[in-house]
């Protein structure tokens, strides 16, 4: 584990390999002190945002480094589930480019859990990482300029879902009717995202 | 109901305030006043706490009439000329509108943001603890518009108990804004991306604003800072306010209020906090040298 300086009121903690991140993250949300206000975790980072006027880089820095990380055991219990209309429009073309029918594409992203890696992109767009790399394919050459909201995706390793329309460069396999974004779901005690770090999520399919 | 009518809301004009921290993990910015310490003082003339809901006028060009009233009002930041029922009035100062008085806040000849501020705070609704508006995101109230009507919180809004106690925020605003502004950068998480003709490129020459430059980021004009080898596109990682980030092209971008959470080109330095107070009120065609501090509070890790 690295410690890199960000700024007067961040350390960006860099790990070794992505299956790090998450326990990592855990570990730290744990224990965690009021004077840290941001905890973010990427595909190998974890950013820890801290107020300056409260604590000082040093002791952030002690902090993180003596806490443990926290084990996480995987579950299918408690997931999240999607229902998905796997009708995008690269869905051929991700068969073509694994040497996979289509119908075992739709079963290699039904039967197993994901995982949802870190968040980013915009606000409930969640990276959810699979247990094995099947469905590893590349982004499009050429991104759209419109990606219809609810679209299911696949690139670099990861499953995604569009919370809005937006542009995209990831491969279209689905779409899902599930609200991945809603502010006012905090109002009545819930996160407006939907999916959040840690979380394992499922896909079935639906016509 | 006291509020402020807009007769026109100039180039940009959104509701403002410290912003929504502790979202970024969903991938939510924080937002909030682009230059945090104009903002600040704002609230503090006129008695508000400090995060209280404010209007962040770029530019300026913006025309309000108090209804109802009277509305005890400060204008801090970029030093747009101030006029209520054509009487000039003091920057970084408090005065009063009476029902019906229009305020204008003409263009300001240098800076680019101020920040005006209502004794009780504006009373606008928030989404994820905050009112601010959020241009990248959209989250928060739509900028302003013609016609518009903002609600004043009310209870505040007298002299009552002696409060607010000064009138008047002396110094001189622009003192950073000189003919070639000076931002004071620490060393950032991927400062080793930096060839070694690209720090000294990163420092030693005058950058100039772009016009592609707005909330979410500076853009600065120059000769491209040269990255080491490898360095130029990594795994996304999260990104900070203030963050001087080296796209492939070479010319920097300086991370504002509504900067995305994460970015997949190499932070070589992070602003302080000043100096992106100071950031925000540079106008696109202003000059810039960046200069490298020490990391402070630091031992080595």
């Amino acid at each position: 584990m690295r410690l890199l300086p960000a700024g007067e009121a961040a350390i960006l903690v860099e790990l070794p390999a992505a299956a790090d991140v998450l326990p990592l993250a855990a570990g730290l949300q744990q224990q965690r002190p009021a004077a840290v206000t941001d905890l973010v975790p990427a595909e190998r980072t974890v950013l820890v945002g801290f107020d300056p006027a409260v604590v000082s880089a040093d002791q952030i820095a002690r902090w993180i480094r003596g806490t443990p990380a926290l084990a996480r055991a995987e579950t299918a219990s408690g997931a999240v589930e999607l229902e998905v209309r796997y009708d995008g429009d690269d869905l051929p073309g991700v068969a073509e480019q694994l040497g996979m029918s289509v119908e075992d594409v739709i079963l290699a992203h039904t039967e197993v859990t994901w995982t949802v890696a870190f968040s980013g992109f915009v606000p409930g767009f969640a990276y959810l990482r699979p247990p094995d790399d099947r469905l590893f394919v590349t982004r499009r050459d050429s991104p759209r300029a419109r990606v219809p909201a609810g679209s299911v995706a696949l690139a670099a390793g990861y499953a995604g879902v569009y919370p809005r329309a937006s542009p995209g460069g990831w491969q279209l396999i689905g779409r899902t009717d599930a609200t991945l974004w809603d502010p006012s779901r905090w109002d009545e005690g819930h996160s407006p995202a939907l999916l959040q770090p840690g979380m394992p999520v499922r896909f079935t399919a639906v016509s | 109901m006291t509020g402020l009518r807009v007769l026109t809301a100039g180039p940009l004009t959104t509701v403002q305030d410290h912003g929504r921290p502790g979202w970024a993990h969903v991938g939510v910015t924080r937002s909030g006043a682009a230059d945090r310490s104009a903002f600040r003082l704002a609230n503090r003339l006129v008695a508000n706490e400090e995060a209280a809901p404010a209007l962040e006028i770029t530019l300026g060009g913006v025309t309000l009439q108090a209804d109802g009233g009277p509305l005890l009002v400060a204008v801090t930041g970029a030093p747009c000329p101030i006029s209520v029922g054509g009487r000039a009035q003091a920057h970084r100062a408090l005065f009063s509108l009476e029902p019906g008085d229009v305020l204008h806040l003409a263009r300001a000849p240098t800076g680019l943001r101020a920040y005006l501020a209502v004794r009780g705070g504006l009373d606008v609704p928030a989404q994820l603890g905050s009112s601010a508006t959020d241009v990248l995101s959209g989250l928060g109230p739509a900028p302003l518009k013609d016609g518009d009507v903002l609600q004043v919180r009310s209870g505040a809004t007298s002299f009552a108990r002696g409060w607010p106690v000064t009138d008047v925020a002396p110094g001189r605003w622009d003192a950073g804004l000189k003919d070639v502004v000076t931002l004071t950068a620490i060393p950032g998480p991927r400062e080793r991306a930096l060839s070694h003709t690209g720090a000294a490129g990163l420092t030693d020459q005058v950058w100039q604003v772009s016009q592609n430059s707005d909330r979410v980021g500076v853009r600065l004009c120059g000769a491209a800072v040269a990255l080491a080898p490898g360095s130029g596109e990594l795994r996304s990682e999260p990104v900070v306010r203030g963050a001087v980030q080296v796209p492939p092209g070479g010319e920097p971008v300086l991370f504002m209020a509504d900067h995305p959470v994460t970015g997949g080109y190499p932070v070589v330095a992070v602003l302080t906090q000043e100096s992106a107070d100071l950031a925000a009120q540079l106008r696109p065609g202003d000059h810039v040298r960046i200069q490298l501090g020490v990391r402070p509070g630091w031992a080595d890790l």
